[in-house]
């Protein structure tokens, strides 16, 4: 964990991801006219804000040799239960916290099924998606939930100091992540959750504790992206969010966090959300139909995954 | 030396034999078990709903079971082997279209029969693959690869439907042989197989074997590889089989034609007593599961409960039946 041997580790992997996300940019601004406009590229870093704010929880989760498979449906839910809540009651800060308290219920659920009763970390998540899938359907009987006030719309549009709320919102979530994983203790065991996790029970420090607590940052930061994904679509949907777990995994792998080892690197994440952000608005821009776009990441994932495995060749 | 090779070989294959057989005995009970689950299913039911016991409702749970029971019964092998395919839903869809859309082309039910079989065998060794020689975790390289077919399979519909297919394919999944519907007919030739090849090959034998130990199985000769590659390619296939049979059931095929039936999958292997960590669980277990599954989802229809709540009670089921193996791993332990 020290500098020294971090440091070989980050210069070998800035090629990768970072050379993929150039290959995509010059490709894509070569085939379109339209991609490499300043607004077609605040367009991008707008649209990636949601998909960080699941990526960033979902690194901490793989580097303890978890996944979470439910970020997706339970971002459905807090999405719905927040726009339920604001037309019902018209108070935003009631139905902001009660979309927090669905994302963080769903986290807990995640952490103790995982940790206390020991059931492996893809098959919770797996049935914690199918009850938050089909809690979204009994709320909104399948359909879209409507009416939502003007104001929150503005979260997603609005601008400070000329700046786009959701980029603000987003480079706050990665400062506050990257203090977590790199400047706390919590974050030190993490790094030791995945690569030894014996070390730490001897050492005395509760590894349940530990990753309850991973599992409900990842409800919680899934409670913030609902917010930003109601003001996007100013509704909120039963299927709005079904495979965005897929797209935060895909950017984890494609950004060099690794699934077997508990080596994780944040700034790789954002590289990797851009790279899957840049490869969707290039589809897009192309008219490449957005079923042909989720095979093209399948593939990344599994690319990326196949260097994984190399690299970890003795 | 080779004397020496041999012998061990020998050896190992004994001790597989003798663990397997203890194994069996404890497997019966389990089987008794919720086989007992499933007749106080069947009598809450029949009280609770007066069309429970009408033949036309029997008939539907026998073809609901015998459909689980074969997108199952592939992903059981996988499972004993502590490998998951979460592909298999992906797979039926893509099989499924590719498959109508020959049949449509050229009128040809045994060409459309290959085709569906054949993609989702060749599926299935695309997992094993990536599963074996790139050694990418199970769970997460058949993750990727169910959103890859998703995709695929969307793109290449396009929205469209396809339907109308010739009345002999049709037979596979409407048809009656002795008032008993043709997919019970395929479950039951398949839960022969299954179950011999299992329990009674060195091949099954070394499936558990892998399972159970995957360093022990490699040390005593087992070629796990290989063995691998054929369950993965096995599950291809079923789901391939099962693909045949939906299609032939609604006559229609749709992109989403897939979409909900991983999950169900799972549960009836898991519910059917196979341990996600591998090594225990028999096929005939999976399909005591499968009929469990299917009689909790009729009852929630015939209730006439909000089909919402499916994926709902399917996730529960799949979260308490995974408890409930990894309470008896820890006590055997």
């Amino acid at each position: 964990m020290s500098v020294r041997t971090a440091m070989p580790n980050l210069l070998a992997r800035v090629p990768g991801v970072a050379i993929a996300l150039i290959v995509l940019c010059t490709v894509f601004g070569l085939v379109s006219a339209r991609f490499a406009t300043p607004t077609n590229i605040a367009n991008i870093l707008v649209q990636s804000t949601i998909l960080l704010l699941l990526a960033l929880p979902m690194t901490l989760i793989i580097m303890t040799e978890g996944l979470d498979l439910s970020i997706g449906a339970v971002l459905t839910f807090a999405s719905i239960i927040l726009a339920v809540i604001v037309i019902a009651t018209g108070s935003f800060a009631l139905a902001l916290s009660a979309a927090l308290a669905a994302g963080l219920c769903f986290g807990l659920a995640n952490g103790v099924l995982i940790s206390v009763l020991g059931i492996p970390p893809f098959i919770t998540t797996l049935g914690t998606l199918g009850i938050a899938q089909g809690l979204s359907l009994l709320v909104t009987d399948g359909q879209s939930v409507v009416g939502i006030p003007r104001s929150i719309e503005s979260i997603y549009s609005g601008r400070l100091a000329g700046i786009p709320l959701p980029i603000l919102i987003a480079a706050l979530a990665y400062a506050v992540t990257h203090i977590l994983l790199y400047h706390t203790r919590f974050g030190t065991y993490i790094f030791a959750l995945g690569g030894n996790r014996e070390a730490l029970k001897i050492a005395g420090i509760s590894v349940r504790g530990m990753l309850i607590g991973v599992y409900l940052f990842g409800g919680l930061m899934a409670g913030f992206a609902a917010l930003l994904m109601t003001a996007r679509l100013n509704s909120a949907h039963p299927t709005a969010g079904v495979g965005m777990e897929f797209d935060a995994i895909a950017a984890v792998a494609v950004g060099g966090t690794s699934f077997e080892r508990g080596n994780g690197w944040l700034f790789g994440t954002l590289l990797g959300v851009l790279a899957v952000g840049v490869l969707r608005n290039g589809l897009n821009l192309l008219a490449v139909p957005s079923s042909a776009q989720v095979a093209s990441i399948g593939a990344l994932v599994i690319v990326a995954l196949f260097i994984d495995g190399l690299r970890s060749e003795p | 030396m080779n004397d020496d090779a041999m012998n061990k070989n020998t050896k190992g294959d004994v001790d597989i034999a003798v663990r397997s057989r203890l194994a069996f005995s404890s497997n019966a009970m389990q089987a008794l078990y919720r086989l007992l689950a499933a007749t106080l299913l069947c009598a809450v039911l029949a009280s609770l709903s007066d069309v429970f016991l009408t033949e036309n409702n029997i008939l539907n749970v026998l073809r609901q079971t015998a459909l689980l029971f074969l997108m199952a019964s592939g992903l059981t092998l996988v499972i004993l082997t502590a490998g998951l395919d979460l592909s298999v839903g992906a797979n039926i869809a893509l099989s499924a279209c590719l498959s109508a859309s020959v049949m449509k082309a050229t009128g040809s039910a045994s060409l459309g029969v290959a085709t569906g079989i054949g993609c989702g065998t060749f599926i299935g060794l695309a997992n094993g693959v990536l599963v074996t020689a790139l050694r990418i975790p199970s769970f997460i390289a058949t993750y990727g690869v169910m959103w890859m077919l998703t995709g695929l399979t969307y793109f290449y519909m396009g929205g469209e439907t396809i339907h109308g297919f010739p009345p002999a394919f049709r037979q596979l999944g409407s048809g009656y042989l002795l008032g008993i519907p043709m997919p019970v007919y395929v479950m039951v030739l398949f839960l022969a197989i299954g179950t011999f090849f299992a329990q009674r090959t060195i091949w099954g034998q070394q499936v558990y074997a892998i399972g159970a130990n995957p360093v022990a199985a490699r040390l005593s000769g087992v070629p796990v590889h290989s063995r691998l590659v054929l369950v993965y390619t096995v599950s291809g296939a079923m789901a391939g089989l099962a693909s045949l049979i939906i299609l032939a059931r609604i006559n229609s095929a749709e992109g989403d034609i897939g979409e909900n039936l991983t999950l169900p999958a799972i549960a009836a292997v898991l519910v059917g007593g196979t341990s996600l960590f591998g090594g225990s669980g028999t096929v005939m277990g999976t399909l005591i599961g499968a009929l469990i599954l299917t009689l909790v989802l009729n009852g929630m229809n015939l209730l006439q409960i909000n089909a919402s709540w499916q994926p709902l009670v399917t996730g529960v089921i799949v979260l308490v039946a995974v408890w409930i193996s990894t309470l008896t791993r820890q006590s055997g332990e």
